[in-house]
């Protein structure tokens, strides 16, 4: 009996085999479906059945789809057929989705980078003729950082301690119908349009309180458009911290403010700094608002608390606007220096948030 | 230093639900102490009224009484971040700050106090943690290495060694090898052994073996009926509590005829 344990009979190790084993596409599957219907694609473009550049594509696409599935379902059967069918729409909606991003991006650069020049990024507008070519927009980057940064001021500790008591302090009944409340008002917050807050704030700080029209009074308005995002975003980066860091913490005898600024708040760091990031790209690009608020400028203003100050989106509006060849180039130069800032600015952002924060091993 | 506690006649609520009910009991200076029982009959909700960590969890109280060498940690005038000071707790799962170095983990307790202290004497508290813990000579040349780089064993031994670098009189410990292998919950076990010169341990264990192993008093719990309010069947030397129990619910617990 033993010996007849150890030696397995060879003749049922085929059988295992082909229970486990199941028939595939060799590797080149994908890519002999895909040149099959591209192939035919152009011969029916050439004998007319088919034209235009996108419709012989899209044969293409629909040729490969069924190759690839017919084949599939005939080799390996209906599982591994819905899974190549399941995988090349995935591939087909990211690629759907990132289209328009990377044109738009393509688009702003190839537009943009021909007005790109040292005068360009260190003059304004003063004295220019908006019709004509030169001048420059450094007034209005000026402008935007003091603003976004004057915004940021004001939105960032604002919007963090709102998440921070709507996530840490509403454990009794009335503060967690205060936290339903102002997590009503955030929400009612996100959907407002940013021109009726630049209204809000014309009426209520310029006509009202006397205010001048000023970088300030746009800052304000920018700020409180990023409230809500940074409430949000903050206040979800806090519910995925676990509850038992926060216990481990208390347990030490470490008081519950402590707790959340040096335990909570850095292990959620990197989220946060994120949800910060989209919210200061979100304002970066307003234009109405600052209309309403500090209006235009052609000239450099270092004071953000007196007089109308230029931006980088109000930049781009007046130059479209004015509706020449040169200026609309100007508006375009602005549009790419707009993205390249936001953009270095998230990639500086997701640097500091990757050195700091939870540590890697 | 280590203490004693009396808790008398503590009902333990999270919210209108009563999870324990009076229960009354002595723990001994210098002792360990195993509670154990089946799931969901209370323990962790005692355990944790004995640090106030209870009443962290929102709409969560207790009534009556804990005394701390005869001091009721529930008086008005009773701060609890001063009672979790002084007294400890480690729980059933590892958890070192995931922002922190093994280092600034084992002292997180003192630097996070807001008070001031020199670096010499920080570290001269990590390593005489790390060695209270048995830890020391295996991350002595990574101090500053993220702890949860540890392994479970060791992240549970730095845990213990943050409790007790803040000097506690008591050290109280949710289950703390239920999920750790064999060999680090003897090493685990190892340690309460030697702490038990210094510390008054209360210990929430599942495991039978490990209650007679390491503790001198047993208390069982046990839960009457469902949604009913968790009891404390007996307290008595663990030896009394395993050989000749003076309860039937205790026997038949012990003896593995339910739980
Ligand atoms: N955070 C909580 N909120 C509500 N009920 C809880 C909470 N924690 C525990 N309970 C309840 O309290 C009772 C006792 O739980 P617990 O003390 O964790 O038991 P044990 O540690 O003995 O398994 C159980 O019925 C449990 O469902
Ligand atoms: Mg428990």
């Amino acid at each position: 009996m033993s010996t007849t344990q150890m030696t397995p009979a060879p003749a049922t190790e085929p059988a295992l085999h082909d229970l486990l084993a199941g028939r595939q596409l060799p590797r080149w599957a994908p890519l002999a479906a895909a040149a099959a219907g591209i192939v035919i694609s152009l011969l029916l473009n050439l004998i007319s059945a088919v034209d235009g550049v996108a419709g012989t594509a899209v044969v293409a696409a629909i040729l490969f789809v069924i190759f690839q599935t017919g084949w599939s379902l005939r080799v390996e059967g209906r599982r591994h057929a819905v899974d190549r069918l399941a995988t090349t729409a995935v591939y087909a909606t990211f690629v759907i989705a990132a289209t328009p991003l990377i044109a738009v991006l393509a688009t702003v650069f190839v537009k943009g980078i021909k007005v790109i020049s040292m005068t360009f990024l260190t003059h304004s507008m003063r004295n220019v003729d908006t019709q004509g070519p030169g001048g420059g927009l450094q007034h209005a980057i000026v402008g935007t950082f003091q603003q976004v940064g004057l915004a940021a001021l004001m939105g960032v500790p604002l919007g963090i301690l709102a998440a921070i008591y709507l996530v840490e302090y509403t454990a009794d009944a009335k503060s967690s119908r205060l936290a339903r409340a102002i997590g009503f008002v955030v929400d009612v917050m996100t959907g407002v349009p940013s021109v009726i807050v630049g209204l809000f704030v014309y009426s209520a700080f310029i006509l009202t309180l006397g205010l001048p029209r000023s970088g300030f009074a746009a800052a304000i308005a920018l700020a409180i458009l990023m409230l809500p995002v940074v409430v949000r975003s903050t206040e979800e980066m806090l519910r995925i911290v676990p509850r038992e860091l926060r216990e481990a913490s208390l347990a030490l005898g470490i008081p519950r403010w402590r707790t959340i600024t040096k335990i909570v708040l850095p292990t959620a760091l990197a989220g946060i700094i994120t949800g910060v990031m989209l919210a200061i790209a979100r304002i970066a690009g307003e234009t109405a608002p600052l209309l309403l608020t500090t209006f235009l400028s052609q000239s450099f203003n270092y004071n953000a608390f007196k007089g109308p100050q230029a931006a980088l989106p109000t930049f781009i509006w007046d130059q479209f606007t004015s509706g020449t060849q040169a200026s609309q180039d100007r508006a375009w130069g602005g549009a790419l220096v707009l993205i390249t800032i936001v953009m270095l600015f998230y990639a500086g952002a997701r640097l500091i948030a990757r050195f700091t924060g939870v540590k890697k091993f | 230093m280590a203490k004693r506690i009396d808790i008398a006649n503590l009902d333990a609520y999270y919210g209108t639900f009563k999870a324990v009910g009076d229960v009354s009991l002595s723990i001994e200076p210098k002792s360990v102490t195993a509670f154990i029982g089946p799931s969901g009959c209370g323990k962790s909700t005692v355990l944790r009224t004995i640090n106030r960590m209870h009443e962290v969890i929102p709409r969560a109280y207790v009534t009556g009484q804990v005394l701390l060498d005869g001091e009721d940690i529930y008086g008005p005038d009773i701060d609890p971040v001063n009672v979790r000071r002084t007294i400890g707790m480690v729980f059933q799962r590892p958890n070192p700050f995931p922002t922190m170095s093994i280092s600034e983990n084992v002292v997180a307790g003192l630097t996070l106090d807001g008070k001031k202290r020199s670096k010499a004497e920080l570290d001269s508290i990590v390593e005489r943690s790390l060695r209270q813990a048995n830890l020391w000579e295996e991350v002595k040349e990574r101090l500053d290495r993220p702890g949860g780089g540890l392994s479970g064993g060791q992240q549970q031994r730095l845990c213990i060694a943050r409790a007790i670098a803040v000097q506690p009189q008591i050290l109280l410990m949710d289950e703390p090898c239920s999920a750790l292998d064999p060999i680090s919950t003897l090493a685990i076990e190892d340690l309460i052994e030697q702490l038990k010169a210094d510390y008054t341990i209360v210990i929430v264990t599942h495991n039978m073996q490990q209650a007679a192993r390491v503790s001198e008093t047993t208390a069982f719990f046990n839960l009457p009926g469902v949604g009913q309010p968790g009891r404390l069947v007996e307290i008595a030397p663990t030896e009394r509590i395993f050989s000749n129990p003076t309860q039937e619910a205790t026997e038949d617990y012990i003896s593995g005829r339910f739980g």
